[in-house]
């Protein structure tokens, strides 16, 4: 019996680990006309819906458009990626060992970039990864400024290809106090967890950079997914500001219009929704006209009209039936920057030049996007910068759009080169003082 | 030789060597999983410790995440790299917490125990998330860990990483098997089966229970600095309900026939996840809810039971 117990041991053990050990070896080879992208993004989970689909659907669509030569100027020069054809990999953030399935990514699948994570926390864990596993990494979407400030401080494979958090905030506050230059108080109602406390911290720091001596009438930390706002509402209404901010996303922003809206507190003040946008086509006339919203950068409805915008749309919606919002436009932005400094780097030469002269491609480059440009601007030039824009929000003939839109340089909402977010709003946006 | 040498003792001593090798032989990424598997697969043992004593733990993540954040806030707060430092304070804070919250849920059996213990780790969860110090939801990353003052770097790093790992699961393994065939490790399947008896037996099931929750706990505790070390990144979803789920589920798709199956359990999970994902990336979960569910209609004793049907000589 003891003996049996024993070979049935070895037996399963091994049989697992020869199993997993042989599957890997019928791989194919990374082919010299091919360049293989990794893509991770939340594929299931709160945060799929909001986020995760949609840049999903804008890897593949691009993807598919650039591999056929569809995509619009400048990028129709050569087709997928100079001359090779994109092939792709996905994995989902959600899957709680995003740090093991990136180095799955890297060495089984054999990967030429990744490009990925939504959220910030999969952020820093991965950051130190790639620099480990040393291979070519964009961010395309996650928030904290703590990558490149604290977590990795001299990057070289790692690159975000979108603004940071700070971007957000102080947007925000400078939309505010432009628009209603005589704000004396504002409330905020955010989600207590990393996210919102960030995004609170710095619009109130910028707030009170801008104006001094803004009053605070409250300030809101209901639970993350919590659903229901009854409470927090009545808060805000019994203090009532000039402004009330929120970076609310997802199921929360969606239940927090809905309440807000019915308990009147969108009619008594202005309410400011950092990540509105990606809201915006879903409530659609359920949003009440005159909130501010933002995208997190010049995305969606923010973003100049142009070929490019007017192809992505209309693709978009073609192929799946709603409009694209921000993460569409940021996951987009991040193919097109590995596109432009692959080719930079290749000159002549056919397919995925060497890494190197790609990392040295992408160090402070400056690409066109559907969002505009972006250039890779501070982080010795791994961290992109670009404006942001807001405007407030308008419902007519069946479209959600926005009104009164105010364009921000990137000068004026993002840190210059060396300093940290917070400690740039609390110095009085040193640098920025024109804006 | 000792003929009475135990079998699951020498195949435990065995493993090491060969999974000293294969760590060598095998692609990194592979034996990454592997590493994180074993710290996993050591929650679920102790999942799987009170599983015998017919006690199921919903919220074993409670000490995952204690332990990971007890050797992670050392590493990154003051500054202690040693993997046995790390290892013997999780250790501590486990047992210390466990031992004070175990006068409380050793009085309860059956969905009562899975449900106080599931709130518990939730209760961590919340505190974690609203711990802006600690990183909140986004956690932080632990700095480079060492080994008796052997500091290496990149490659090397990883490698004594995942030695070190392969170390203490197995002997983790060991003296849990060695404690399951000892006269109180018994007394824990008999509190199982007939609590009344025991207690006329002149042994405390209370007791017991409090003892197999402390001993769980430290274990779970031990998975938890693995994992932070492997990973090199802690957040709170190691107290989230999923994750203490997720150990149950290694504990039945893998039996609580011997201290191996968890953890042989455990990679199977993760290797079954691996290939649900890269085969049909939008639908992986419902791959993982159809194996779960094979195993539990097929092989309610989980995969272990296969040894027994072997010996029966067929599936009957």
């Amino acid at each position: 019996m003891h003996k049996k117990t024993m070979t049935t041991f070895w037996t399963l053990a091994l049989g697992l680990l020869t199993a997993a050990g042989l599957s890997q070896t019928g791989t194919a080879h990374a082919q010299d006309e091919e360049i293989k992208i990794g893509f991770a993004m939340f594929l299931s989970g709160a945060a799929a819906g909001p986020f995760g689909v949609p840049a999903r659907n804008g890897a593949e669509l691009v993807v598919e458009a650039l591999n056929k030569g569809e995509f619009p100027a400048p990028y129709d020069g050569k087709k997928g990626i100079n001359g090779a054809k994109i092939t792709t990999v996905f994995v989902d953030e959600a899957s709680g060992e995003v740090v093991a399935d990136y180095r799955k990514m890297v060495q089984k699948d054999e990967v030429d970039l990744v490009i990925g994570y939504i959220s910030s926390g999969n952020c820093k864990a991965i950051a130190p990864v790639a620099e480990e596993v040393e291979r070519l990494t964009l961010f395309f979407d996650c928030g904290t400024p703590q990558v490149f400030e604290d977590v990795v401080t001299d990057p070289h494979y790692l690159f975000r290809t979108g603004a940071h958090a700070t971007l957000d905030s102080v947007g925000a506050a400078r939309y505010l106090l432009a628009d209603k230059p005589d704000t004396g108080s504002i409330a905020g109602i955010n989600q207590n967890y990393a996210w919102g406390q960030d995004s609170w911290r710095d619009f109130t720091a910028a707030v009170e950079a801008l104006k001094p001596g803004v009053e605070i009438t409250t300030e809101q930390f209901p639970k993350i997914f919590a659903g229901q706002y009854g409470s927090e509402i009545s808060a805000l209404l019994t203090n009532p500001a000039d402004a009330v901010h929120s970076s609310f996303w997802g199921g929360d922003l969606e239940a927090f219009v809905l309440q807000g809206a019915a308990r009147g507190l969108f009619a008594r003040t202005d309410v400011i929704l950092t990540t509105g946008e990606s809201a915006m086509h879903r409530l659609a006339n359920q949003m009440p006209e005159g909130t501010v919203i933002g995208a997190r950068g010049p995305h969606g409805v923010f973003a100049p009209e142009g070929p490019m915008k007017a192809w992505l749309e209309k693709a978009y919606m073609d192929r799946y039936g709603v409009r694209a919002t921000y993460p569409t436009y940021k996951i987009t932005q991040a193919i097109l920057a590995a596109k432009s400094a692959i080719e930079m780097a290749a000159g002549d030469s056919m397919g995925m030049p060497d890494q190197e002269s790609v990392i040295d491609a992408l160090e402070g480059l400056e690409w066109e996007t559907p969002s505009g440009t972006v250039r890779m601007g501070i982080a010795n030039g791994h961290q992109a910068v670009q404006g942001t824009a807001y405007g407030r929000f308008k419902y007519s003939n069946g479209e959600a759009t926005v009104v009164d839109m105010t364009r921000f340089d990137a000068e004026c909402v993002m840190p210059p080169d060396g300093m940290d977010g917070l400690e740039w709003i609390e110095s009085g946006f040193k640098g920025a003082e024109d804006c | 030789m000792n003929r009475r040498m135990d079998p699951t003792l020498v195949s435990l001593a065995a493993a090491l060597p060969v999974l000293l090798v294969l760590g060598y032989a095998l692609p990194d990424w592979l034996t990454f999983y592997l590493q994180v598997s074993l710290a996993s697969g050591l929650a679920a043992l102790a999942v799987m410790l009170q599983m015998r004593a017919g006690l199921v733990n919903f919220g074993q993540g409670l000490y995952y995440c204690l332990g990971a954040y007890a050797g992670g806030m050392s590493g990154h707060f003051l500054g202690i790299t040693d993997a046995l430092v790390l290892l013997l304070l999780a250790v501590v804070l486990s047992v210390a917490v466990s031992f004070i919250v175990g006068f409380l849920v050793a009085r309860y059996r059956e969905i009562f125990y899975a449900m106080l213990s599931l709130a518990l780790s939730m209760i961590l969860y919340g505190l974690l998330v609203r711990a802006e110090a600690l990183g909140s939801t986004d956690g932080f990353n632990l700095p480079s860990t060492t080994f008796l003052g052997y500091a290496p770097e990149g490659q090397a790093l990883r490698e004594a990483g995942y030695v070190f790992t392969c170390i203490v699961a197995l002997a983790i393994a060991a003296a849990v098997h060695r404690y399951l065939r000892s006269p109180l490790g018994a007394i824990g399947e008999a509190v199982r089966e007939n609590e009344l008896r025991v207690e006329y037996l002149g042994a405390s099931p209370r007791y017991v229970v409090h003892l197999i929750y402390v001993m769980a706990a430290a274990i779970a505790g031990i998975g938890g600095v693995l994992a932070g070390i492997s990973v090199g990144h802690v957040d709170p979803n190691l107290a989230y309900w999923t994750t203490s789920g997720q150990f149950v589920f290694i504990a039945l798709l893998s039996g609580t026939g011997n201290v191996a199956a968890p953890l042989i359990g455990a990679f199977l999970l993760v290797m079954i996840r691996v290939y649900a994902v890269e085969y049909s990336p939008y639908t992986w979960q419902m791959i993982l809810g159809g194996v779960m569910l094979l195993i539990i209609m097929f092989l309610p004793g989980g995969l272990w039971s296969l040894t027994r049907l072997r010996k029966k000589g067929g599936l009957t």
